[in-house]
């Protein structure tokens, strides 16, 4: 049963594992440097500008500095949890990126091989991701509850109802997907979209924006981002459910949500921009898919962060109300309209 | 079957050790001197009053737990439906029961919202 072959490929998907775990492992260095310099220029300031050239090594400078950093338990915690919740909220947001799919099959050059640009091609690829993004919520909820601090009780409460409401909403995008795809599979649903603009689901009018919209905002929620960052309104709370947090674990819950920050934008990219299909379809001129892909995820990244400074925050009793009151019902009618154009 | 699954255990197990690895380097790094004070639950700089896992939480958090089972359930069973809709030869009578099912469904809905389990102030 063991042959070459199979060890072959099992190396390979080592290979995969280990290099998009790395990269995603780094990206937040990328990332907050970005988004600080986002912000000032939206600010009209000039954000970080002192670490290196136009602070690029800023990112670099605060991973030091975390490094170093004490790592305080406070003495009335429950040690275990506290310990574990942010490898909790961590790890399941990697987890996302196995069915994750980059790009198309390759060849090797000077050989071959062909290989292809996902980790695994599930057959039900969407319902893992969803499930898979579900567990990052027992990170925070054990977070803030292994504190033992009001704050981030609190925090925790929040957030887990609030990630947990619009989870319902982005199971319902996604149903609408899958409506317009036939395949639970998100590398057919790319492949569903394949020959340029016209053929992306955004534009299957008129539910096709419609779901976008609904993913979108869901998506927002669940990132815990502004104008839906309730768990950690400065304001009120602090910090949220990672008040107590300090040091390198402080930086594992920043690096998950930063890193769900990309897959929020990998999958938008996924479900309905066609992932890496060339927008100009038959008269595309040889950029390779995976840049385009990159590409498209990092035009996402910019908008979630162009909002962040951009709009305030909604209370609570609202973001419950845009949730279960609005967005529900919305797509209960969209699933309907969406099944009646296609059968 | 199993090398499209074998990769998120490898994912898994390699994300944990790298965490643990830099948890690991940071603990050789760090600093660590803990005093009462600085080992209280924050709470702006005040003696903490009382515990804070008694459970003084609102209910209404338990309510949108249980509404958030009941609907992600029942959404998970379109997805079957949702993946056989084009085929042509059942997809009429398909549409027409999730027509039934969806409004069974809002009815749900439409109860939670009489209710009030979905007012928050």
């Amino acid at each position: 049963m063991v042959d070459t072959a199979f060890i072959v490929e099992v190396i390979i998907i080592w290979i995969k594992v280990v290099v998009v775990a790395l990269v995603l492992f780094s990206m937040p260095l990328a990332l907050t440097w970005i988004e600080r310099k986002v912000a000032g220029h939206i600010q009209v300031r000039l954000g970080p500008f002192r670490v290196g050239p136009h602070g690029i090594l800023q990112a670099f400078a605060d991973m030091v500095k975390m490094l170093f950093k004490e790592d305080v338990i406070p003495d009335r915690a429950d040690r275990l949890l506290f310990k574990i919740a942010p490898l909790l909220m961590m790890v399941p947001v990697f987890a996302i990126f196995v069915a994750i799919p980059f790009g198309d099959k390759v060849t090797l050059p000077f050989t071959d091989r062909e290989l292809t640009l996902y980790i695994s091609d599930m057959n039900v690829g969407i319902i893992y991701v969803l499930a898979v993004s579900g567990l990052a919520v027992y990170g925070v909820i054990f977070g803030g509850w292994a504190s033992n601090s009001k704050y981030a009780l609190l925090g925790g409460l929040r957030s887990s109802a609030q990630m947990i409401s619009y989870e319902v909403v982005m199971t319902f995008a996604a149903v609408g997907v899958v409506m317009l795809a036939n395949s639970l599979s998100l590398v057919d649903i790319v492949r569903s979209q394949s020959g340029g603009f016209w053929h992306w689901n955004i534009l299957y009018l008129p539910v096709g924006p419609v779901w976008f919209f609904i993913f979108f905002i869901a998506g927002l929620a669940e990132l815990n981002r502004i104008p839906f960052d309730l768990p950690e309104d400065e304001g009120t709370l602090a910090a949220g459910y990672h008040v107590e947090y300090s040091g390198m674990r402080f930086a594992f819950f920043m690096l998950g949500e930063y890193v769900a920050m990309v897959s929020i934008s990998a999958l938008a990219v996924v479900l309905f921009f066609g992932g890496w299909d060339d927008p100009l379809g038959p008269f595309a001129f040889g950029i390779p898919p995976i840049l385009w892909f990159v590409a498209k995820v990092m035009v996402f990244i910019y908008i979630f962060m162009w909002i962040r400074f951009t709009l305030p925050r909604y209370r609570y009793d609202q973001l419950m109300t845009i949730g279960w009151k609005v967005l529900i019902p919305i797509s209960m009618a969209n699933v309907l309209v969406t099944g009646f154009m296609r059968i | 079957m199993l090398l499209s699954y074998l990769p998120v255990l490898m994912m898994i197990g390699f994300v944990t050790f790298l965490g643990v690895a830099v948890l690991f380097v940071s603990s050789l790094l760090r600093p660590q001197n803990p005093y009462g004070s600085k080992l209280s639950p924050w709470e702006c700089g005040m003696e903490p009053v009382g515990d804070a896992d008694i459970g003084h939480f609102r209910v209404h958090f338990f309510i949108i737990a249980i509404l958030f089972i009941i609907f992600d359930v029942e959404t998970l069973f379109l997805f079957p439906w949702a993946v056989i809709l084009a085929d042509k030869s059942i997809s009429t009578l398909a549409f027409i029961e999730m027509f039934i099912f969806i409004g069974i469904l809002a009815v749900g809905l439409i109860y939670a919202w009489g209710k009030g389990a979905l007012d928050w102030l």
